[in-house]
């Protein structure tokens, strides 16, 4: 127990944490992140109703206007869609699909990225060559575009419920791809500055092969700035599965996301029913810019030269 | 006796930091009369960068003068506002710095940078400063200064550049010259030229020069006196004939034990005087004398009261050994 | 376990070595440019030996290669020329198993105390990794006694091994670094400038340090320095390097007292007069000519007061003088 209290206490002294106390920036931010977070995880409890039951439906419930207006109830908060689905309920739910699609590409992300800019660093040469002219020629396209083209040859290769069946998966893949290479470059650099230090020569001249020094003495040292992008990218990663999803080639209907909601409620924005676009579009800007501060706060305390 | 150029008197630097204020110089006092050159010597952390800083004004906060005085020419330097800091700086105080790769910037020309210095501080037009700025490399020993004076810092080797640097810090004939390690980035072929021309241009000069350096061989070379620092006070303080040869502080004497000389011809030999332990953090400053717990010779008195500077021969040593007859 | 070298056979013995590094502009560059290659000859026709127990310095000012040579030794860098011979068997002939068993004898300190330690790795991990490559510690509590057992031979308490490296001092962690040096009981150590970023008083500690732990464990040393004052408390001999070349090889005493080659002089006057003794010395000429484009000939002659025709165009060869050997026209021919 006292070992644990021991780590606790250092924790809370360390300077990173000092600093967080601190700036009431970031603890807004985090705080923000937790709340949508803490939803979309508690969805199932916390939801007022669950919209993806058929059966629990009342299509003459739709159209509902959020409860402080005219015609509102107090059941449904946010009001309902044209299937009479909670407004509220189903930005929870959505987000849940929003964060699980984005947490999981940035992981795939940075896995792949930070061993490719390991590798690509440390053994220089034709290697080295190759992957960043590969990574040139993918920065040469939006993100976007990479993403749609990864989707677009997944939906033709495979039959339609076969599709939608791991179009979720899929979605992530693309996303992935689509942001490796600022992984790949950020530990490149990183890799090569601290390839030429003497604590590596010193593990080579132990006798220790390239891969363990690789991953025990090069990896512990660059993957500061890995944690930045990543947090970074989970924003990114988000409006990138939404605009997939607004344009009708990211997730299936049958699990829609914060993005596939803004979509269905475009088609009644203009005929007066606002709510059902306007919300889960707050949510995500919402969603986003918390990640976004936390993000920019964390680069910024981790920066030594501006301390 | 003339007046002294620059007077320092109970100089005490503090940093606050989140753990506790950490004291980098802590009553430091000395004179520097006009066309003396000033040895300031001591390890890593004993302050003697900082003194410097403070003099020039150039201490980076949160960093600040915390007590004490400095005086140039007997006018008060230490609280002065940016602006009249600014006058100063070229005017009456140069400043050379360790590396040279840093102290010059890299987008303009040589030239440009010292003609420059001259148009801030002296009233003279673009061609007399360019006639000035020719002199300048000529006299830093700078081969063809007439080509030279256009090229950019990165075009010149590290001891030239360095001489570059020499010539900027005088550019504006100072009376002062703080000399903040200027040797101790170069080949030990390039430091025997780089002291002996800041020797000769101080004295043909008259400007006086605080050179502060970790190297006793630069001090033996080129200063008339020399202040020891020790965790941010004066240990000792006198010519240099009298500190290197006779040391009085139990420190000093460690310190010249220690270094390595050509005399010793090879292995086999006594091992060199090691002082036992390590200089004490600026946040833990033993009480009474800093250097006590590290004395072969310390005493009662050594760990309850401070010594102040107190004559030792024929220089100041802050030691209770010298303090009247004998305990 | 390992086998000690036997006595009569060097235990080090370089010939001719020499490396050099690919110094051009990138591929595309060069095509755009029609910049040619461009080659750096760092280390060029290096030889000498070094016997069990002693302590070889190599000194020079920066750029001369002594660095090099010391990578070139431990495998670092692999050899443009020449030959490497540890204990009588040449590294890079020998198939792979051996040669490695034979590096394994071999350790190196570096120069910066800062850099040469993982800043993220606790120092038993630090000390204990050759221990653990090594499979020198059979158990958890082997290698924990073993950690301590060598921090306490270096001067430092057994928990300061649950510590990280930035918790210590400059002079503690070059302490670390030889602890980890010494924990696979190599036989050589290469030591590339070990207290140049040091201060002085803990310069001594740490020089001291090495001293007695050669005479207790029976090591050898390859010194590098650029501090002839240093070299002078730890060397039994010591070679003088310049532009990638040896120009003079001799004992200690020799060398300090009757420094032969010009440039050796030249270095030796330049040295600080700490005892204020006012003696005359020569001024220092010039500077070192850049290492891409070395003069013809002996790399000294444009800097040196004794140059002649000869000089300009052919480069001396290391022949036997009395007390060890140099390269230099002039003290062959006797004007010297």
């Amino acid at each position: 127990m006292t070992a644990v209290a021991a780590w606790a206490r250092r924790a809370w002294d360390h300077d990173l944490a000092w600093r967080f106390r601190h700036s009431p920036l970031a603890i807004l931010a985090a705080a923000l992140t937790l709340a949508c977070v803490g939803g979309a995880v508690l969805a199932p409890w916390v939801a007022p109703h669950n919209p993806f039951d058929s059966a629990s439906l009342n299509l003459s419930d739709g159209f509902t206007p959020p409860a402080w207006l005219a015609g509102g109830r107090a059941t449904y908060l946010l009001g309902t869609d044209d299937q009479g689905r909670d407004v509220l309920s189903t930005i929870l739910y959505g987000a849940r699909i929003s964060l699980g699609v984005g947490l999981a590409a940035v992981l795939l992300s940075a896995l792949a990225g930070v061993a490719l800019g390991l590798a690509a660093g440390y053994f220089g040469g034709r290697l080295d060559a190759f992957l960043m002219r590969v990574a040139d020629i993918q920065l040469s396209f939006p993100a976007i575009l990479v993403a749609l083209l990864i989707d677009g040859l997944a939906r033709a290769a495979l039959p339609r419920d076969r599709h939608d069946a791991i179009a979720v998966y899929v979605l992530v893949l693309a996303i992935a791809a689509s942001g490796w290479v600022q992984y790949a470059r950020t530990v490149r650099g990183s890799t090569l500055v601290e390839k030429g230090r003497d604590y590596v020569l010193a593990a080579r001249v132990i006798g220790r092969s390239p891969l363990a020094i690789m991953v025990h003495h090069v990896l512990p040292n660059v993957m500061g700035p890995v944690l930045v992008i990543a947090t970074i990218h989970v924003a990114t990663a988000i409006i990138t599965e939404a605009t997939l999803s607004f344009l009708g080639v990211g997730v299936p209907p049958t699990q829609p996301s914060l993005g596939t909601l803004v979509r269905i409620g475009n088609d009644f924005l203009l005929s007066g029913e606002w709510w059902i676009a306007v919300f889960p579009g707050a949510a995500l800007v919402v969603l986003v810019l918390a990640v976004n501060l936390l993000g920019d706060w964390l680069r910024d305390a981790l920066n030594p030269r501006l301390r | 006796m003339s007046a002294p150029l620059l007077e320092v008197r109970d100089l005490r630097i503090e940093f606050p930091t989140r753990r506790g204020t950490l004291v980098a110089v802590d009553g430091v006092s000395f004179d520097l009369a006009p066309g003396e050159i000033l040895g300031m010597v001591g390890e890593s952390g004993a302050g003697k960068s900082m003194t410097g800083m403070a003099i020039i004004g150039l201490l980076e906060p949160p960093g600040r003068v915390a007590r004490g005085e400095i005086r140039l020419e007997g006018r008060r330097v230490d609280r002065l506002p940016d602006a009249e800091m600014r006058k100063l700086r070229g005017r009456r105080i140069g400043a050379v710095f360790q590396d040279p790769l840093t102290s010059l910037n890299p987008l303009y020309t040589v030239g440009r940078q010292l003609e420059e210095t001259i148009l801030a501080h002296l009233p003279a037009d673009r061609a007399e400063a360019r006639r000035r700025s020719l002199a300048l490399l000529a006299e830093v020993g700078i081969p063809a200064p007439e080509s030279r004076l256009d090229h950019y810092p990165h075009q010149f080797s590290g001891g030239m550049r360095q001489r570059v640097v020499i010539a900027l810090a005088l550019a504006a004939e100072p009376r002062l010259v703080i000399a903040d390690e200027p040797t101790t980035a170069l080949d030990v072929s390039l430091q025997a030229q780089i002291i002996s021309l800041l020797r000769r241009l101080a004295r043909e000069r008259g400007a006086a020069v605080l050179l502060i350096t970790h190297d006793m061989g630069v001090i033996a070379e080129t200063a008339d006196r020399v202040a020891v620092m020790y965790a941010g006070r004066l240990a000792e303080i006198g010519p240099v004939r009298e500190v290197l040869k006779s040391p009085r502080h139990p420190y000093t004497v460690g310190l010249m034990g220690s270094i390595p000389r050509l005399q010793a011809g090879g292995k086999h030999h006594a091992p060199l005087v090691q002082i036992e332990g390590a200089m004490p953090r600026l946040t833990a400053i033993p009480p009474g004398c800093a250097f006590h717990p590290r004395c072969p010779r310390r005493f009662a008195r050594c760990d309850a009261e401070r010594p102040e500077p107190m004559a030792a021969g024929g220089a100041l040593a802050a030691c209770w050994l010298y303090d009247g007859p004998r305990r | 376990m390992t086998d000690r070298a036997a006595s009569s056979r060097p235990l080090v013995r370089v010939a001719d070595v020499g490396r050099d590094f690919d110094v051009s502009r990138p591929w595309l560059n060069r095509v755009l440019e029609g910049a040619p290659r461009l080659r750096l000859r760092a280390v060029d026709g290096v030889s000498f030996e070094i016997a069990q127990g002693e302590t070889l310095a190599l000194v020079g000012e920066s750029g001369c290669g002594k660095s090099t040579v010391a990578r070139l030794l431990v495998g670092l860098y692999p050899l443009s020329r020449g030959r490497v011979e540890f204990d009588g068997v040449d590294l890079a002939l020998a198939p792979p198993a051996e040669a490695a068993r034979h590096r394994r004898r071999m350790q190196m300190i570096f120069q910066d105390p800062y850099a040469s330690l993982n800043p993220r790795w606790r120092v038993r991990d630090i000390v204990a990794e050759p221990l653990r490559v090594l499979g020198l510690a059979a158990t958890r509590g082997e290698e924990r006694e073993r950690v301590a057992a060598l921090l306490a031979q270096v001067g430092l308490a057994p928990e300061d091994a649950e510590k990280y490296p930035h918790e210590f001092s400059g002079g503690q962690r070059q302490r670390i670094s030889i602890a980890r040096a010494l924990s696979g009981n190599p036989e050589f150590l290469l030591c590339d400038e070990p207290t140049s970023a040091l201060d002085v008083s803990v310069q001594a500690q740490i020089l001291n340090l090495m001293m007695t732990l050669q005479a207790r464990l029976r090591l050898t040393y390859l010194f590098i320095s650029h501090n002839l004052a240093v070299v002078a408390h730890v060397a039994d001999r010591v070679g003088v390097m310049y532009l990638g070349r040896l120009v003079e090889l001799a004992s200690a005493a020799a060398l300090f007292a009757a420094p032969r080659h010009p440039y050796t002089r030249m270095l030796l006057d330049a040295i600080p007069d700490l005892e204020m003794s006012g003696r005359p010395r020569t001024p220092v000429a010039g500077e070192v000519p850049n290492p891409l484009a070395p003069p013809a000939g002996c790399a000294f002659h444009p800097r040196c007061p004794h140059a002649d025709a000869r000089c300009r165009v052919e480069r001396p060869a290391l022949r036997p003088a009395p007390g060890g050997s140099v390269a230099c026209h002039a003290v062959e021919e006797g004007r010297l």
